[in-house]
């Protein structure tokens, strides 16, 4: 049998700039990992089977549910989560377009929401809307604000990130 | 969940040396997004997981003399954007790029998804279309399988538990070919199908006849089923209504779904039918252009 001591890892990862030495038990989350060990309670857990889209987060800019990743796999990856898309106090225009354009209701989708569209608008800073329900197809709302949050991520599309 | 050792070799031999000597149990893990829901779930509880996430080069994507080979850590949303499957099987850009969400594709990998073996899959089925074959390794060596061998049952395949899946090889579809993969989606896009049918046509030039098909179903069984009896009937001819309800039939026959939140059984078994017509009709038109 495994004792303790093996079934824990030292993982060494750059949250939103910031680097991390951690030890954690090997079945951590990297969920729970970034909520818990890292305090960084912006990223929700909805489904915990990676439908919804809630937890998502960006590692190595792509994004991904953070409850379907243990943390271990994170060990060398660059991970943003939502508290990593302002900078220096200041929103990204993404977060900016959701509050001009009522793109939230109760706000538990939004973190993830916020992160899978900077995602897009980094690798396609013009998505049509077909794009963009392409890409966010992923994210649940269950306040049923979906046209508001295309019209947001559109709002947001066109001009350089603040990032 | 209960907690393990978490291995992370640098190399394949590490890995398959570990795997030799720890068998059953131990649990590979690549991208993790089906096998972190089973241990979450404590459907699998092994002592140990062996990541491939620290290995390089068995993620590549290339062609040689024709033959598409995708290497087992290749990420589904790698295999969706690479221009050569792009070009070399388009159809096959197409299945992957169905799968799931955008965020699955990022971390699924092409041999875990082979290897987890969930029948309402949807890469598995377009691959035993296009006769696919499967690379596997282990300490003692390798072999390949032909992917309509690979499959057992629910969750089941013939990889050994000292074998790693490595890469999955497409053969070069001969000339006037044409392929296609349908999902039936009635409920939401990043849902598994309520059926999945992939069907490869190739037609004899000069007299328009069907030369050679594979029809393959996802969804309806406990693993991708080869409709063989639908293709013989295919097999030599044109395609016609009737012909088309009688392949559609031959179909629905070899299907056992089981009733979900996606279908009753008898709902999937008819719709089984309608997606068969119209996924050779599609291979058809696309052998034709």
């Amino acid at each position: 049998m495994a004792s303790e001591k093996t079934m824990t890892r030292t993982i060494r990862l750059r949250v939103n700039g910031k680097e991390h030495s951690l030890d954690v038990p090997s079945r951590r989350l990297l969920v729970d990992c970034l909520r818990y060990d890292l305090g960084l309670t912006g990223t929700k857990e909805g489904c915990s089977v990676g439908v919804c889209g809630a937890c998502t987060v960006l590692m190595d800019g792509q994004p991904i549910s953070s409850c379907l990743a243990l943390a271990v796999f994170a060990d060398g990856k660059e991970i943003v989560t939502v508290e990593g898309i302002a900078r220096e106090g200041k929103l990204d225009r993404v977060q900016q377009s959701f509050i001009d354009h009522g793109g939230f209701q109760c706000g538990s989708c939004t973190p993830g929401m916020v992160v899978t569209a900077r995602a897009l608008l980094d690798a396609n800073p013009n998505p049509s809307q077909d794009e963009i329900k392409e890409w966010m197809l992923g994210n649940l709302c269950r306040c049923t604000g979906y046209y508001q949050i295309i019209e947001s991520i559109q709002g947001a599309a066109g001009e350089a990130s603040d990032a | 969940m209960h907690n393990f050792e978490y291995r992370e070799p640098d190399t394949l031999e590490e890995v398959l040396a570990l795997l030799g000597e720890l068998g059953e149990e131990a649990k590979i893990v690549a991208g993790g997004t089906a096998l972190v829901i089973m241990l979450n779930q404590r459907l699998l509880v092994p002592s140990h997981l062996i990541s491939l996430r620290k290995l390089r080069d068995i993620d590549q994507i290339e062609s040689s003399d024709g033959t598409l080979q995708l290497g087992a850590l290749a990420t589904l949303r790698a295999v969706e954007t690479s221009p050569l499957v792009k070009e070399q099987s388009p159809v096959l850009a197409e299945t992957y790029a169905q799968v799931a969400t955008l965020r699955i594709r990022n971390m699924a990998t092409v041999g875990g998804s082979l290897a987890h073996a969930d029948p309402n899959q949807d890469p598995p089925v377009t691959l035993m279309a296009l006769d696919a074959r499967v690379g596997l390794a282990s300490a003692n060596g390798s072999r390949e399988v032909a992917l309509d061998e690979f499959f057992i049952d629910y969750y089941e395949t013939v990889v050994r538990p000292d074998e790693l899946v490595t890469r999955v090889m497409v053969p070069r579809a001969a000339p006037h070919t044409g392929s296609a993969y349908l999902k039936f989606l009635p409920r939401t896009s990043e849902d598994y199908a309520t059926v999945g049918v992939a069907a490869r046509v190739s037609l004899e030039p000069d007299s328009g006849v069907c030369q050679d098909c594979r029809l393959v179903l996802g969804g309806v069984g406990a693993t991708p089923l080869r409709a063989r009896d639908a293709e013989d009937l295919l097999k030599g001819q044109k395609s016609t209504p009737e012909l088309l309800e009688a392949v559609a039939a031959a179909a629905r026959q070899l299907t056992d779904p089981v009733g979900d939140s996606r279908g009753s059984a008898q709902y999937k078994r008819a719709m089984t039918g309608v997606f068969v017509g119209r996924a050779i009709d599609q291979a058809w038109e696309r052998a034709l252009a």
